[in-house]
């Protein structure tokens, strides 16, 4: 997971203020969709978007520090790591910060 | 000598003196195993790696039947989580396959190309579905045919459920008719299939039962609706890309959707034969569950356990023995106890198979002249019980559709107890322990938990080391965690050994599992603290201040209910619904439901409704339950030009707050009508409308005691009756749960109806737990005390309730509205940006 390793990207998905805290936002990035979350203690965390179970939209789940929870059938997932805690298949992660500006970057391949 | 008492020399950097414990198989032995190793001191002496075919944590397998019934989410049948793995220093390679391992070298080879040497192995494979021969059943890349399913996995189970569901599939054929089969069948008809079970045998579960109580078990399950044919064998599953039937020998096709086989298992053994070790019918283990090798020396630090095992020419393919294996294997391998011997299992199974009870221990039926049989059987009622003794002795049981006697036959066939001279008295409650008795008289090495092997002993053990509630003693001993049918039972056991002093589990009272506080003290703690947001209370109240996502609308609801105006409206809090005002679907749409007061609707909104539906391409336009109309299948990014098209309020179809009132025509047209029921209807949807509660509030008003609004179902029901006057129902719901409505009271006119259900409601608001309706909540509370405090004002506070009400009340405001405004960045943005929405039938 080196942010070095070949192919991997910077993309700049505009401002943090785009997500509320405590909530999630999805982005369409290189094709792949990607839920990012704004943790309480404004730090992001980027998940795969969609839901292994059913395909729910994950962005729309609810988060505390750990753990965000799909809205359809409240399987939960790790925020750091993309586990589920619930015995799903795993979402996938992706580093995410902030910029300067406080533009959010997030970082695939 | 055995070699695990040696301490490895420590090496390549390894702490400590560890050895290295790999264990090749994560389900429930091999889990189990390892559990039993920590529980002694184990993860001082081992490093611990694991290796599992399946990509998750060990689950509960016995429980798959649950969830293809439905009855169980796949998410809670978790035994060890991936955390838990993490949490006890094991390393675990979920998803990996063994393929071989090297018993000179002492290494493990997985399919992912790795080696991984070990000082003591345990190797815990389980087994797999047995695919008898037959035609069709596979396609030409080897893998099964579309529509056929094994039942042993939980991908199994996830994929036959989602096969299931699918509408054109209308029929299945399930093959072999033994437990598992049964659970099938009776499984897939919770999808509204058609069954039929076709087995081979001349009786169903002949591995358990006699031919006459399989005839009995026939009668019970045909009467649920499952076909059976008997004698009958499956030569040719048919069909090319995806099942459409099956031929059997000697009778007619049957045309079918999906298809099961359970016709057995198979211990899997690929890995021990490819490793050289000694396999026959399973690989062979001695008394120490160590794997023998050809001449029957063991071989170096090499153990197995589990279905795969054979020990003394026995396979089994239950539980219950594998518990007492990985018991012995834990204390040779830590070396605990030396002696520890295992000396085989006399299986007694107690099971719910399709809902019926099922007991059944050693042989079906007499086997020798000198055999005394003691039978009785009651087809009519599906009954069927019968004893059969040998000198004296229990030497077999069936137990079918009344298992109230099992504990006392299986006591006396573990142990050969002295029987009582009038047999009768096996079988029915003559004598023996009665089943109130029998908690104390129970032997305490009693098996109360078969799945689990705990015994009265170990269930009185955990009471007495402070386990003095149900769940606790349950989680302590695991007693109930298995097929659950002994639940009842542990709850005695508990109760009896608290004498009963058995406390509550103190979590089943928290309002919210984040906070440790019931009701009452949560709210005096957001009270006196001066508490206004979600976030304020985690800081607060929660341990290490540490928010939980489970608890945040449980919170949300109740400070909005609390603090009205002075409630610092966190968005994160909320569950999806609730941050859109609309209710989420399965494609991650959303349905719109507009205010529609008592159900009465006009020209104009019915015109507004269908050109927004016309202009918005709505998939589909309903007439819900709850007498109004909902337009379902709305992306999330429209839901603010559909609400400003229609511009009507929400009808909060998608919240935990009051719902609907329905109402009948009533009075001013019904010519049985003695009030105005649409009015009073309407009146009441008017004065409470969005109010939040801690679950669901669902009202109606019918004008006559015929209830064509169905009020004695409601959460709040009302009914006109002679004389001008009005019931006032509480406490009832038609739904999961159904229960008939309590009487309030009877009042005299409609302003007292809207009085009293505004305090019953606030009532309900202020003392309920998060999600729990009405129909739970009256009864627990008691209907007299209910009535005490909302009708007498017993307790002084009816005016305060009120008063609370009223503010709800003056605080509501359509959510619609955010419509104009958004209350968050980017509130109705889409979640799934590149999927076509909405994924739903259009009509
Ligand atoms: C739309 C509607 C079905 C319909 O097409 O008619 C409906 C749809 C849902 N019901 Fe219902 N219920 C609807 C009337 C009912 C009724 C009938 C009634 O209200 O008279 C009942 C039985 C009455 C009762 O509750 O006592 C009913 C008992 C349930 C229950 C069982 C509640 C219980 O504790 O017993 C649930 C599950 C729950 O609440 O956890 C549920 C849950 C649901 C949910 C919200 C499931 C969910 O969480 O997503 C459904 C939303 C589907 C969707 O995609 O939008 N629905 N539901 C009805 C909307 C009524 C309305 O206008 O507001
Ligand atoms: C639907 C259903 C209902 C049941 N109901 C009951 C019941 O009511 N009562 C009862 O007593 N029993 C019941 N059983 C039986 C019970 O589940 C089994 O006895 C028990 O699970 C056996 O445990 P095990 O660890 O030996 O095997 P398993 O639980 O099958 O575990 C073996 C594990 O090893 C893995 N594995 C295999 N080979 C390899 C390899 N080479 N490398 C890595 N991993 C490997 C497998 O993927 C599997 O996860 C039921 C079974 C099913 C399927
Ligand atoms: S609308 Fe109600 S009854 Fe129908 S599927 Fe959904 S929850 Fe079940
Ligand atoms: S779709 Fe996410 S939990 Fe079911």
């Amino acid at each position: 997971m080196s942010a070095e390793a070949v192919g991997a990207r910077e993309h700049v998905l505009g401002p943090l203020e785009q997500i509320p805290l405590g909530e999630g936002r999805a982005f369409a990035v290189d094709g792949e969709q990607i839920a990012v979350f704004r943790l309480r203690n404004d730090t992001l965390r980027a998940l795969s978007a969609i839901c292994p179970h059913r395909g729910g939209p994950i962005a729309d789940g609810q988060i505390d520090q750990r753990v965000v929870m799909c809205p359809l059938h409240h399987n939960t997932f790790e925020l750091d790591t993309g586990c589920s805690t619930t015995g799903e298949q795993p979402l996938r992660s992706y580093q995410v910060s902030t910029d300067a500006q406080r533009n959010i970057v997030l970082r695939t391949g | 000598m055995s070699t695990v008492l040696e301490r490895a020399v420590p090496a390549d950097g390894r702490t400590g003196a560890r050895r290295r414990l790999v264990v090749v198989g994560n389900g429930m032995a091999g889990a189990r195993a390892v559990e039993e190793i920590l529980e002694r001191g184990g993860a001082e002496q081992f490093d611990i790696t694991v290796f599992g075919d399946e990509p998750y944590g060990n689950y509960n397998r016995i429980m798959l039947s649950h969830v293809l019934s439905g009855e169980e989410d796949d998410a809670d049948i978790f035994l060890n989580s991936l955390p838990w793995y993490e949490e006890n220093g094991i390393t675990l390679h979920a998803g990996v396959r063994v393929g071989r391992i090297d018993r000179f070298a002492k290494e493990v080879h997985s399919d992912d190309g790795q080696v991984t040497p070990y000082d003591v192995l345990i190797i815990a494979t389980g087994s797999r579905s047995f695919m008898p021969p037959i035609d069709g059943l596979h396609t030409e890349d080897g893998s099964l045919l579309p529509g056929v399913f094994a039942f042993r996995t939980i991908d199994d189970t996830r994929e036959m459920v989602s096969y299931a569901q699918h509408e054109h599939h209308r029929k299945a054929v399930v093959i072999g008719g033994g437990l598992l089969g049964l659970e099938a069948a009776r499984g897939l008809q919770a999808y509204g299939l058609q069954v039929e079970v076709v087995h081979s045998g001349g009786h169903l579960m002949n591995a358990q039962m006699g031919p006459e109580a399989g005839a009995i078990l026939r009668r019970s399950v045909e009467s649920l609706g499952i076909g059976v044919h008997l004698n009958s064998r499956t030569t040719h599953v048919l069909g090319t890309d995806k099942v459409q039937g099956v031929r059997l020998k000697g009778a007619p096709d049957l045309a079918c959707h999906l298809v099961v086989v359970t016709a057995g298992i198979r211990p899997n053994v690929d890995v021990a034969v490819a490793s050289g070790l000694p396999v026959e019918r399973a690989i062979v283990v001695d008394d120490h569950m160590r794997v023998l090798d050809e001449e029957g020396m063991d071989v170096d630090a090499i153990y197995a356990v589990g279905e795969c095992v054979q020990h003394r020419g026995q396979v089994y393919g239950l539980v219950a023995p594998l518990w007492e294996q990985a018991g012995v294997l834990a204390d040779q391998v830590t070396g605990r106890n030396p002696a520890a011997a295992y000396h085989g299992s006399r299986t007694a199974t107690k099971l719910k198979v399709a809902g019926v009870d099922v007991a059944s221990m050693g042989v079906q039926g007499p086997e020798r002249d000198t055999d005394e049989h003691v039978m009785f059987s009651e087809p009519s009622r599906g009954v069927y019980k019968s004893v059969v003794i040998r000198d004296e002795k229990i030497i077999g049981a069936t137990l079918l559709g009344d298992s109230r006697k099992v504990a006392f036959l299986t006591q006396a066939f573990d142990r050969g107890l002295p029987l009582p001279e009038e047999r009768t008295s096996l079988l029915f409650d003559l004598g023996g322990p009665s089943e109130e008795a029998g908690v104390a008289e129970l032997d305490d090495d009693a098996q109360v938990c078969n799945c689990n092997g705990v015994s009265k002993k170990d269930l009185v053990n955990a009471v007495e080391g402070g386990c003095t509630t149900v769940a606790g003693a349950m989680d302590a001993t695991r007693a109930g965690k298995g097929c659950g049918s002994c639940r009842l039972l542990v709850g005695q056991v508990v109760e009896w050994a608290a004498g009963g002093a058995v406390q509550e589990d103190p979590k089943a009272n928290w309002y919210v599992p984040g906070i440790p506080m019931d009701k009452p003290t949560l709210m005096a703690a957001v009270r006196e603290q001066g508490l206004r947001s979600v976030s304020e209370v985690f800081a607060a109240l929660a341990p290490d201040g540490a928010d939980d996502a489970k608890s945040k609308m449980g919170l949300a609801s109740l400070l909005k209910m609390m603090l009205a105006d002075e409630y610092v409206d966190e968005r994160d809090a909320r569950f999806i619904n609730d941050r859109v005002h609309a209710n989420i679907q399965r494609d991650g749409t959303f349905s719109v439901v507009p205010q529609m007061k008592g159900g009465v609707t006009s020209v104009h909104q019915l015109r507004r409704i269908a050109d927004v539906a016309e202009k918005h391409h709505i998939p589909m336009i309903k007439l819900t339950g709850g007498q109004r109309i909902d337009l379902l299948g709305v992306p999330k990014e429209d839901l603010p030009k559909v609400w400003a098209d229609l511009d009507m309020p929400s009808g909060y179809a998608y919240g935990k707050s009051f719902r609907t009132v329905k109402t009948c025509v009533g009075r001013e047209f019904c010519r049985f009508g003695t009030g105005d029921s649409t009015r009073l209807g309407i009146e009441i949807e008017e004065r409470f409308q969005g109010i939040e509660s801690p679950a669901k509030m669902k009202l109606a008003v019918s004008g006559c005691p015929r209830n064509c609004a169905e009020s004695l179902v409601k959460d709040v029901g009302v009914v006109a009756v002679e004389g001008g006057r009005w019931e006032i129902y509480v406490g009832g719901a038609a739904g999961a749960h159904i229960r008939k409505g309590d009487l309030l009271a009877t009042v005299d006119d409609p302003e007292q109806v809207k009085l009293l259900a505004g305090r019953f409601m606030q009532y309900y608001r202020e003392n309920a737990n998060w999600l729990e309706r009405t129909y739970s909540f009256v009864p627990r509370v008691g209907l007299e005390h209910v009535r005490a405090v909302v009708v007498d004002d017993a307790e002084g506070i009816c005016e305060r309730l009120d008063a609370a009400m009223q503010a709800s009340i003056d605080e509501y405001s359509d959510p619609w509205v955010e419509r104009e405004d958004p209350f968050t960045p980017g509130q109705f943005r889409t979640s799934l940006p590149l999927e076509v929405r909405p994924r739903v039938p259009v009509r």
